[in-house]
């Protein structure tokens, strides 16, 4: 019951979070954040290198192929969000289980 | 608030490369021991949730903008362990992916916005909480203090990395000036963000907001604990 209650919020937070992404992120400010700002008065923003990843193909928030600049940010939006889901959530459980097989030599069984 | 590569020169980013594994992997090691498999899920809906709201820039000065930084608001849900790797995953996420924030300054920024949000945001939490009251409320209000005091702590932690190791020769005092000034703006839509999610989870699940955790013992649902004070 409580694992179940536990699934419906962590669905209904998951939804919160794609709808944030792929409906609201392509109408998020485009303006230098603080940092990128103070660059540009301050005189150091053309210190910036090129990224190594410049060429991944969601360099910059948005899937490389699609024509709607719209549909490309939510897209790249909605994988963000996939990708960090899973990758904490499943990181942090293989930490747990690797964890656990050590402690198993031990004391816990 | 991403540092692009560049910025801060390569012995001062491996410094701060250092310390960020260091203290993730402490910060691996006690979420480990402290936490239970089922948390799992909700590191990911951490992570996640941090991600989709990073994106959401609002303006708040001419010409520039802000987005949530996420450090302390994840600690607050999570705890600072966790809540600290839950930040450092988007961090990586966003470097490798979307290109944004340097490789090479990838621990800079895992210092500025995962470690000072989740740590000294954290403490900076937990002491509001003590001059607050001990209600939903005082925790909403605590949190939104310190998300608001851990975005310019990380302007001026900033601001440090730049006097040891900065590109380009800008003044250290106006580089100072500018940063905390705008982060003040930015913090205060951080400070908004992290009290409507925090009360938003308060008020569906309040066990499951860590910072909230002394309150489960004063609430009227739970008399056989006894309660201090009034």
């Amino acid at each position: 019951m409580a694992r179940r209650r536990l699934a419906v919020f962590v669905a209904a937070g998951l939804l919160v979070a794609l709808a944030l992404a792929f409906f609201v992120s392509p109408e998020a400010s485009s303006k230098p954040d603080g940092l990128n700002k103070v660059a540009i008065d301050q005189g150091f923003a053309d210190k910036e290198t090129a990224h190594r990843t410049a060429d991944s193909p969601l360099a910059g928030y948005g899937v490389r192929g699609v024509g709607s600049d719209r549909l490309s940010t939510g897209l790249a939006g909605v994988i963000g969000v996939g990708a960090t889901f899973g990758i904490a959530g499943g990181g942090f459980l293989l930490a747990r289980r690797a964890r656990r097989r050590t402690a198993a030599g031990g004391v816990e069984r | 608030m991403h540092i692009p590569d560049g910025f801060i020169d390569a012995p001062t980013s491996a410094a701060a490369g250092a310390v960020a594994v260091g203290a993730l992997a402490v910060c691996l090691r006690r979420s480990g021991e402290m936490l239970e498999d089922k948390e799992a899920p909700l590191a990911g809906l951490v992570a996640a949730f941090v991600f989709a709201v990073q994106m959401l820039n609002f303006p708040v000065a001419a010409g520039t903008s802000g987005h949530l930084l996420g450090g302390l608001l994840a600690a607050v849900l999570v705890g600072p362990y966790l809540g600290a790797l839950c930040v450092s995953v988007v961090l990586v996420v966003q470097a490798l992916l979307f290109a944004d924030g340097g490789l090479s300054a990838l621990g800079l920024n895992i210092v500025n916005m995962a470690l000072v949000g989740a740590f000294a945001g954290y403490g900076i939490f937990l002491l509001a909480r003590r001059v607050l009251a001990a209600n939903p409320g005082g925790v909403v209000a605590a949190s939104s203090v310190a998300a608001l005091l851990s975005v310019v702590l990380a302007s001026v932690v900033f601001t440090l990395e730049y006097a040891i190791g900065g590109t380009g020769g800008a003044s250290l005092g106006r580089v100072a000036a500018a940063m905390i000034g705008v982060h003040v703006l930015i913090g205060i839509g951080e400070a908004v963000i992290t009290g409507l999610t925090v009360g938003a989870v308060l008020a569906v699940r309040p066990d499951l907001v860590y910072g909230a955790r002394g309150l489960r013992a004063a609430s009227p649902t739970a008399p056989q604990a006894a309660t201090v004070g009034g």
